[in-house]
């Protein structure tokens, strides 16, 4: 499948997110934040980093960017989006997934190799995994804690729209251990850590990660 | 010329860990006292001709669209009396 990875002014992680992107069986496009353009592909994944400088908020600014026209409405369509870590931000900024994130309770940056657990396999992003499955891969954000209203988070839990939750200690102080979430339809997913690093043996925690690039193929070819 | 505040604060229920630091850097420079500290953002925004209604409206639009996350954050707008510049 074509995946587009969008390059936002301040965006870090676009090529390691290519460079899964082509390592999970698919063709990486590389699009521009400027461009009202997604270049024909089959889904897309918003990468980490910090664009804009995290002005304003985090994935504010990005979130009225030319591109993101093109993203929010192919996402209500039920395009598969992926948002990781600032791509996350910018998914919730854009109101296709509920909650915010803010600065980790803590006030420190985090970077770690961090255990999570699968909590949802039935998104075109995660079917790769067992529901359950537990997994490593890097996280590092400064501002990653999860929240959302009460009765936000007891409806997340109730329809089984969380992803993925933190193991072995809460990083940053997101509610209920929340470290991914999905829409309604389940085709945008938001995930603080990076499973973009955790995809060679050669560097990072391992291969945990590739699975997050591998499930569109598979899902393709189902 | 005149000049529109936009005040935007987290939410009460929303933690801020900004605000803590600060809180505790108060007692170690020997300020007793203040039991919180909650820090927002405050945007001034110079605007063109007179403050009319539909301006406001519009402002208040750019303040709940770009300016604050109605998720986390809420806001305030109030007109500023603006000085004439000196002759």
């Amino acid at each position: 499948m074509k995946i587009g990875v969008v390059t936002f002014p301040g965006s870090l992680d676009d090529v390691d997110a290519q460079r899964a992107v082509r390592l999970g069986g698919n063709e990486a496009v590389a699009l521009w934040h400027g461009d009202h353009d997604l270049q024909g592909v089959d889904a897309v994944v918003l990468p980490g980093g910090f664009s804009y400088g995290d002005y304003l908020r985090c994935g504010a600014i990005s979130r009225f960017a030319p591109v993101m026209t093109e993203v929010i409405e192919a996402a209500r369509k039920g395009m598969p989006v992926l948002g990781i870590c600032n791509g996350f931000q910018i998914l919730c900024e854009s109101h296709l997934l509920p909650g915010a994130l803010i600065r980790n309770d803590h006030r420190k940056f985090v970077c770690r190799d961090q255990r999570l657990r699968i909590d949802n396999n039935r998104t075109p992003w995660t079917s790769a995994y067992d529901e359950g499955q537990e997994v490593t891969i890097v996280l590092k954000n400064g501002e990653g804690s999860f929240v959302a209203d009460e009765a936000t988070l007891d409806m997340l839990e109730g329809e089984g729209r969380v992803v993925a939750r933190y193991l072995d200690g809460n990083p940053n102080g997101s509610l209920r251990d929340i470290a991914g979430i999905t829409n309604e339809r389940g085709n945008v997913v938001g995930l603080m850590p990076h499973p973009e690093h955790a995809v060679e043996d050669l560097c990072g925690p391992g291969t945990d990660g590739l699975g997050f690039f591998t499930s569109l193929a598979e899902g393709a070819l189902a | 010329m005149a000049r529109v505040v936009v005040d935007v604060m987290l939410k009460p229920e929303i933690l801020d860990p900004q605000g803590k630091a600060v809180q505790g850097a108060l007692p170690r420079l020997g300020f007793t006292g203040v039991t919180d500290v909650r820090q927002g953002k405050r945007f001034e925004l110079e605007v063109e001709g007179e403050v009319t209604e539909a301006r406001l409206a519009e402002i208040e639009e750019i303040a709940g669209t770009l300016l604050s996350n109605p998720v986390i954050e809420d806001f305030s707008v109030h007109v500023e009396a603006t000085r004439e510049p000196a002759q």
